[in-house]
């Protein structure tokens, strides 16, 4: 096998690539299987990109679905923006359902991607017409051991380290490596990843450049952050969503869940919507067994 | 800018922002701070007295600052405009009006060090949005003046940002524990929103008191 190229069982590159311009930031779309069979949106979580779906997306387009992906803003072949918000996320988004289909279709979000997309629906609920939300559900629980004066501590230094970052976010460049080197950092973050799958994927959401591969993230963004939005507020919108809803939730913590527990979402699950708690997975359960989980999800949208 | 002695560009990520020096003088530089639509000319005309420099910044999609595709602004991006800001400048006391008075309210929390004193002052995008969870709206389009100043966006997103009392309050502490100022915040505006409200019952805030004599206390500090 040549060093720069990988290929991994089950995985797919898209049928259809286009572009649309969201309010002059351009949005890569991706799209599996046939244009004339039903839409079915798929939305990825924060710092990831839609080909993580390579897997996935192909399963639930096989069984009859014109499923449509895309990178969100500064993530994969998405262009860089100057600054990023959840409203802008949202704007995005409805670009690209605008650009595919103007009826409601069933909606398949993972992580932030999934509370992006309740706070869509709860504003238009005529755009969707069912959702699987795949562990983007709030969780309440914030260091409840830590003194007040030690939480203002910590904000402190939070606040000031993102400042920090905003100084040098304009010559920021990602670190080159090879692609072993790059499945390897990523795995930090997706510890129940196989290195099979976290190599093929850089292939597909990295750059190969003359001093090696790197992340097409954009490299002034930062994970985590601070600010007035507080977690109780994406399950409001969840307990209001007017549409069959159906969430996924693994028991494994991962550094890039959200640490919700069945207990902490359960209160919020929409009038006739269901949570199905998989044991013994963790935060990228779409991933992790694509399988069982397109079957969850086929069962569903049929 | 034709009211600048110099207008001296600086980069915040994509952006290229504005400072512009009104007046010369000697000692800490007093930074103005524009409310929401406006841009440094406008707060320019304050009538006000300080000994030291002074300045003004245009924020991000304001004034002779870039106008970004897309939008996605939050008052914490104009925080982080300021702080760019100061790290040229150095300390300040920092005087904002309308939105600009909620900004350097923030960064006189986020930055207690640099900031000595923060003044707030009534004026356009001092309320913001609500204080809890409320329904989005489906905006897609910013109309014809999209790319121009002040951009649309910023008009859209940053008449609506929320803005929790609690949160307010959490900058309140971090100023007060990080300035080693008795009182770092001056809430000098008639508009009283909710966030307003909850950080004037806070130690360390300043109320009752008028933008001159809030600025002749940190003139002296």
């Amino acid at each position: 096998m040549s060093t720069d190229t990988r290929t991994y069982p089950g995985a797919r590159q898209p049928d259809r690539f286009r572009q649309v311009n969201a309010d002059n930031v351009g949005i890569a779309v991706y799209e599996w299987g046939r244009e004339s069979d039903p839409v079915v949106f798929l939305v990825h979580g924060g710092s990831d990109f839609a080909r993580t779906f390579d897997v996935f997306g192909p399963l639930i387009a096989d069984a009859g679905w014109r499923v449509v992906t895309w990178d969100h803003r500064g993530h994969g072949d998405s262009d860089y923006a100057a600054m990023y918000s959840w409203d802008a996320d949202i704007r995005d988004a409805l670009a690209v359902m605008t650009s595919t289909t103007h009826a409601p279709a069933p909606v398949v979000a993972h992580s932030k991607g999934g509370a992006l997309m309740m706070q869509l629906i709860e504003a238009s609920p005529y755009r969707a017409s069912r959702m699987v939300n795949i562990d983007g559900m709030p969780s309440k629980r914030r260091m409840p051991d830590v003194p007040d004066h030690d939480q203002t501590r910590l904000m402190a230094n939070e606040i000031g380290s993102w400042l920090d970052n905003r100084h040098n976010a304009a010559t920021a460049i990602r670190k080159p490596g090879t692609l072993v080197d790059l499945a390897a950092r990523r795995a930090k973050m997706n510890p129940r990843l196989s290195i099979e799958w976290l190599e093929y994927l850089v292939t597909v959401g990295a750059r190969h450049e003359a001093d090696g591969w790197r992340w097409k993230l954009d490299p002034s963004m930062r994970f985590g952050g601070f600010g007035p939005w507080r977690p109780e507020w994406s399950a409001l919108r969840m307990a209001s969503l007017p549409i069959p809803f159906l969430g996924l939730l693994g028991t494994v913590d991962e550094p890039m869940g959200w640490g919700a527990r069945a207990r902490d979402v359960l209160p919020w699950i929409p009038q006739g919507g269901r949570l199905e708690v998989l044991e013994d997975i963790g935060h990228f359960i779409h991933i992790e067994d694509p399988q069982r989980v397109s079957k969850l999800v086929l069962d569903f949208l049929s | 800018m034709s009211t600048a002695i110099q207008t001296i560009s600086l980069q915040h990520n994509r952006i290229t922002l504005a400072l512009h020096q009104l007046r010369e003088g000697s000692g800490r530089p007093l930074l103005l701070l524009h409310g929401l639509g406006e841009n440094a000319v406008n707060i320019a005309s304050l009538p006000l007295s300080w000994a030291g420099p002074v300045w003004a910044l245009d924020f991000t999609g304001h004034g002779a600052s870039t106008v970004p595709n897309g939008g996605g602004y939050s008052a914490e991006i104009l925080m982080a405009d300021v702080d760019v800001a100061l790290r040229y400048l150095g300390e300040a006391t920092v005087l904002g009006r309308g939105l600009g008075g909620y900004i350097a309210f923030l960064i006189a929390g986020a930055r207690p060090s640099l900031v000595r004193g923060a003044v707030i002052v009534d004026g356009p995008g001092l309320t913001g949005g609500s204080i809890h969870a409320t329904s989005s709206s489906e905006i897609s389009v910013a109309g014809p003046r999209v790319g121009q100043a002040p951009d649309p966006w910023a008009l859209i997103e940053l008449s609506r940002d929320a803005r929790p009392p609690n949160y307010a309050v959490t900058f309140t502490h971090l100023a007060v524990a990080g300035s080693g100022i008795d009182d770092p915040i001056a809430v000098t505006c008639k508009v009283s929103p909710p966030w307003i409200e909850a950080i004037k019952a806070e130690a360390g805030v300043m109320t009752d008191i008028t933008m001159q004599d809030a600025l002749d206390i940190y003139a002296a500090i």
